[in-house]
């Protein structure tokens, strides 16, 4: 089934849709340019901004249901951006308005943690101002019409994190990854950028609709270009292999920040980029693909970083990377994996997020300790943030019927059918899964107390365990909602089109079996070594892949083998050719000539009889030359 | 033949007198040098046919413009004298090679350029050498005569303008002079009135008789000392002005001892410096051998400047 | 006999040069000056002769009165200098050098 037309639209939420960008925009630039005078009340007016964009987001997702299925894409003209070359307007459609309900959604939710979160930092304003415009960014990028207006969104996101990140830039480690961060997303921009020149090279037009429905008229060979570049931009976006060394560094921000930015919605941008152009990939099947692979590469790389990181945010973060993996596979498939895709994003958003606040509250409770070694049986301290949590862990293994054993199950049986080796693969990333968040739960909830003596652990404040509670509740439900009837396919099928056979869900297909079987092993085999047993204080010496795990699989060392050193070295060339070459040169000529000019200027001596001197003999000169020229 | 005899005479003396006027080593000689070319050249020019500027020559050159170049002499310092040696090194041999090979190209140049004998004047001044050029003068160039007008008047304005110098203050009246003089005395003791003049007392008031105090001795303060030194050369300096020379020195060689190290200068040494260089002068005054002081500074400089000798 | 008046007349032009050359007072370079003008004089009158035209004389007596004018400006800028500088000597005025 084709992808429906674009129906040009005004009046009513959808068309007021722009209000979803403009409002946390308007609280960014109030709380950056306002200053300390809204110190007072910059969190609330935050808060209040991203509510206020939901229940926009909300009443036009009310008004695009109204609409019958093959007339929900509606297309909003705003104004010319580059006249005749790119006009700016916003496409709500069952894909966007997804994503904007995640977004703005799963967002109040972090505001709202973030006021007790951030409560005693005297910078909450800037924060909030970074996450107003963070959404805002993320907004504008999802419902962008055409590549550029993406582009915008693109960039801005990669600033807000950027800002995130690097929130507490007296630490110089925050600076460093917020850095790092920016600069490895730069190279996944760089090939996003070269892609969209393509694309307008190629089609005259940067719209989704003009381009995306013309798809089938180019090369596969300009298909494969382009998909491949958009590929590295989604790689740097969503810190898939090779561009994902980021990620980790980038949970120095603060907590909300992770779950928000590096969990929930801006590094699932790579996905939402591969199934919006997905008429581009699937016109390309050598990208479809290497896409495919990056995905599963990076599922099981993430997995295994997973396994060995004693930091609970890493963890999490490798774990982030992971699941990110499944739906890049998932959207690598076609239109069969886009709605699997789309759902395990939507629930991860839900649980990771879960999961991250959850972390941040136990961190709030532990003095800001991340080392989980030394966290141990805080599930009696801390009630409310254990069940959430154990919410959020079950939903991401897979427990049967909650969000995550349908979206990610979908995926795997949507890849065994695609690729046999590629869904083996995805089973065993899910039983890694299984061994590294259960290792992360029995750690940090159950074994015995490894505080610190300074550590008194406590309960999080209402403002922020509210938020946990909401969010479990979606990652018990959402995916059971989503995936039973394929209503989420359905649903999604006028954006990103859907496969000629809707796929049945069989609760007890031998994938699922396996892949249940392959977590509950993990599980126990955590179980035995770090709930039952003592975890040691201080981090074993391990064995090889241990360590391998631990240095984010040699990912940092080898960018810098490749890529930092000879670059180092090509810099101290290009300086040392600039410093004796080229300024060799010219100085050596400003030299030389500024020499012989010293030089020669002491033939003017001022003395008159000197100059006299000169002329005469030129003159006797000129005489003697005149009578042999006259005698010739 | 006559003009033959006049030539050698006259390119002899011509070209000695030239060479003295390059390498005397005082300028008025060379000055006088200069004259004497420009007479013999203008005795040549008469010889030539051309009697008119043989008269200007003598006229304009050596009348005026040698009187100028002799009075800028005078006010520049008559009796300096250049010392030959050269500062700048090859200029002389450099000149001397350039000068020769001038001489010999012009001569070979110019001298060869004449062929067959000379056609005379006789033709173009038929109403006589003056007429004939003053209708020159007065027809076909009479615009470049009118013009030469102008550079003249223009050249003596502008030396006006040049020499001219505006005075910085005041011009002192004899009443502040006399108010110096006298703040001077009290300040340091120097005599205010006039120094005695020459002869005072004596038989006659010749420049370079000593006056006479009353008691028959000569007074100090009123011996010429260009003079005294002069006839001291020549052994015949009077015996009294050279005793009295004697015991003046003897005091100032105590005084120098007891006022070792400081610098304001005895009422002797005044005497002695002032003296005999201000006696004969008046305030811009002229003392033989000296160089004369431009017109125009003002007193004080004037008086500052012979304190510091 | 034109031919000795022209020779006469470049020897003393050339002797005028190496004065101008050698002489370091700035009066007695003018007075050298005078002598190449007055050099260059011989040669016209000698050629108004020999040529049969009163035009050479008239030149000459050009040359004069501009050589007056030349005197004129040139002592009173040798006056000048020597009342700022307290020297007449060409060698003194070296200030515009490198």
């Amino acid at each position: 089934m084709e992808p429906a037309e674009i129906i040009q639209h005004s009046g009513g939420a959808i068309g007021a849709a722009w209000l979803m960008i403009a409002l946390p925009l308007v609280g960014a630039a109030v709380l950056l340019l306002g200053g300390r005078r809204t110190d007072k009340f910059g969190h609330l007016l935050g808060v209040l901004m991203a509510v206020a964009s939901f229940v926009v987001a909300a009443l036009s997702f009310a008004q695009l249901l109204g609409f019958a299925p093959g007339e929900r894409r509606r297309g909003i003209e705003l104004y010319d951006f580059i006249p005749g070359l790119a006009k700016v307007g916003l496409l709500v459609d069952p894909l966007s308005i997804s994503f904007c309900l995640l977004i703005t959604f799963v967002g109040s939710l972090i505001h709202i943690y973030s006021i007790g979160y951030m409560a005693h930092d005297p910078n909450r304003r800037r924060f909030f101002a970074y996450l107003n415009l963070f959404v805002a960014a993320m907004l504008l990028l999802v419902l962008a019409d055409n590549y550029v207006a993406l582009f915008v969104g693109w960039e801005g996101v990669g600033l807000a994190s950027y800002l995130l990140i690097g929130f507490w830039q007296h630490k110089p480690s925050a600076a460093t990854a917020a850095k790092k961060a920016f600069i490895v997303n730069r190279v996944g921009d760089f090939g996003l950028l070269i892609g969209i020149f393509t694309i307008f090279a190629t089609f005259h037009t940067l719209a989704f609709n003009d381009v995306l429905a013309n798809a089938d008229k180019a090369s596969s060979g300009t298909l494969t270009a382009i998909g491949l570049l958009l590929l590295v931009g989604a790689c740097g976006k969503s810190a898939q292999l090779p561009l994902q060394s980021w990620l980790l560094d980038a949970m120095e921000g603060p907590t909300p920040v992770s779950a928000l930015i590096h969990a929930a919605t801006m590094v699932t941008a790579g996905v939402y980029l591969i199934v919006r152009s997905g008429p581009i990939f699937q016109g390309a099947e050598t990208a479809q693909l290497v896409v495919t692979i990056v995905g599963v590469a990076t599922l099981l790389a993430g997995a295994i970083i997973g396994t060995a990181k004693d930091d609970i945010k890493k963890a999490l973060a490798g774990s982030t990377m992971s699941q990110i993996g499944y739906m890049v596979l998932a959207a690598g498939i076609g239109p069969a994996g886009y709605a699997f895709a789309i759902a395990h994003l939507i629930t991860h958003g839900f649980f990771k997020a879960d999961m991250f606040l959850g972390a941040g509250s136990v961190m709030h409770a532990m003095n800001d300790e991340v080392d989980m070694r030394k966290y141990g049986a805080l599930r009696k301290v801390m009630p409310v943030t254990f069940v959430t949590f154990l919410i959020g862990y079950l939903a991401i293994i897979g427990f049967p019927l909650l969000s995550g054993y349908f979206t990610k199950d979908g995926i795997i049986e949507t890849a065994m059918e695609h690729n046999a080796i590629l869904g083996w693969l995805a089973v065993l990333g899910a039983g890694i899964t299984g061994f590294y968040m259960s290792r992360l739960v029995f750690m940090t909830f159950f074994g015995a107390k490894r505080w610190e003596p300074t550590a008194h652990p406590h309960e999080s404040p209402a403002v922020m365990t509210w938020p946990l509670i909401i969010l479990s509740v979606g990652a018990i439900g959402l995916g059971a909602f989503l995936v039973l009837g394929n209503r989420f396919m359905t649903f999604l099928s006028p954006a990103v089109g859907a496969p000629e056979e809707m796929p049945s869900f069989h609760p007890f297909s031998l994938t699922g079996l396996v892949t249940l079987a392959l977590v509950a092993i993990g599980a126990a085999f955590a179980w035995v070594k770090y709930g039952r047993a003592e975890v040691p204080a201080v981090a074993p010496r391990g064995s090889f892949l241990t360590v391998f795990a631990r240095r984010d699989l040699y990912g940092d060392a080898l960018n810098e083998a490749l890529f930092m050193r000879p670059g180092q070295w090509l810099t101290r060339l290009a300086v040392f050719f600039d410093n004796r070459g080229v300024d060799g040169l010219v100085n050596g000529l400003a030299a030389g000539i500024g020499g012989t000019s010293g030089r020669l200027r002491r033939v003017q001596t001022g003395f008159v009889r000197s100059y006299a001197l000169s002329i005469f003999l030129g003159a006797a000169v000129l005489a003697g030359a005149w009578l042999v020229v006259g005698n010739l | 033949m006559g003009e033959s005899i006049t030539f050698w005479v006259l390119a002899v003396v011509s070209v000695i007198a030239a060479l003295g006027l390059v390498f005397s080593r005082r300028a008025v000689y060379s000055a006088l040098m200069l004259g004497v070319v420009m007479l013999s050249l203008a005795v040549l020019y008469a010889v030539q046919d051309a009697p008119f500027l043989a008269a200007v020559q003598i006229i304009v050159y050596t009348g005026a413009v040698m009187m100028l170049f002799l009075f800028v002499l005078m006010l520049v310092g008559v009796d300096s004298s250049d010392s030959l040696v050269e500062t700048i090194k090859g200029q002389r041999f450099w000149a001397i090679v350039g000068g020769l090979g001038f001489a010999v190209l012009l001569a070979a140049g110019i001298g060869n350029a004449v062929v067959g004998p000379a056609k005379g004047l006789a033709a173009a001044t038929q109403a006589g050498n003056v007429p004939s050029l003053a209708e020159l003068i007065f027809t076909r160039h009479v615009f470049a005569f009118e013009v030469t007008s102008a550079l003249l008047i223009t050249a003596a304005l502008g030396a006006m303008v040049l020499a001219h110098r505006e005075r910085a203050e005041a011009k002192p009246t004899q009443k502040d002079l006399s108010r110096q003089r006298f703040v001077a005395f009290g300040r340091t003791g120097k005599n205010p009135a006039p120094l005695p003049g020459p002869g005072t007392y004596a038989r006659h008031n010749a420049i370079d008789m000593p006056a006479l105090l009353p008691d028959g001795s000569v007074s100090p303060l009123s011996v010429n000392r260009y003079i005294a030194r002069y006839e001291e050369s020549q052994g015949i300096l009077p015996p009294e002005v050279a005793r009295v020379l004697e015991q003046e020195e003897a005091a100032q060689q105590r005084a120098a001892g007891h006022t070792n190290g400081h610098s304001t200068p005895t009422v002797a040494e005044e005497a002695r410096d002032g003296g005999p260089d201000t006696e004969p002068m008046d305030e811009e005054g002229v003392v033989a051998g000296r160089v004369v002081r431009p017109r125009g500074e003002s007193v004080r400089e004037s008086l500052s400047e012979e304190d510091g000798k | 006999m034109t031919t000795h008046y022209l020779v006469l007349s470049a020897l003393l032009f050339a002797i005028g040069g190496v004065g101008v050359l050698v002489r370091r007072n700035a009066i007695v370079v003018f007075m050298c000056v005078e002598l190449m003008l007055n050099a260059c004089n011989l040669a016209f009158v000698t050629f108004a002769r020999q040529n049969g035209n009163l035009d050479g004389q008239l030149i000459a007596f050009f040359v004069m009165i501009v050589a007056a004018a030349e005197v004129v400006i040139g002592l009173a800028i040798i006056v000048t200098i020597f009342r700022t500088r307290r020297s007449a000597s060409v060698d003194d005025v070296s200030l515009l050098k490198y």
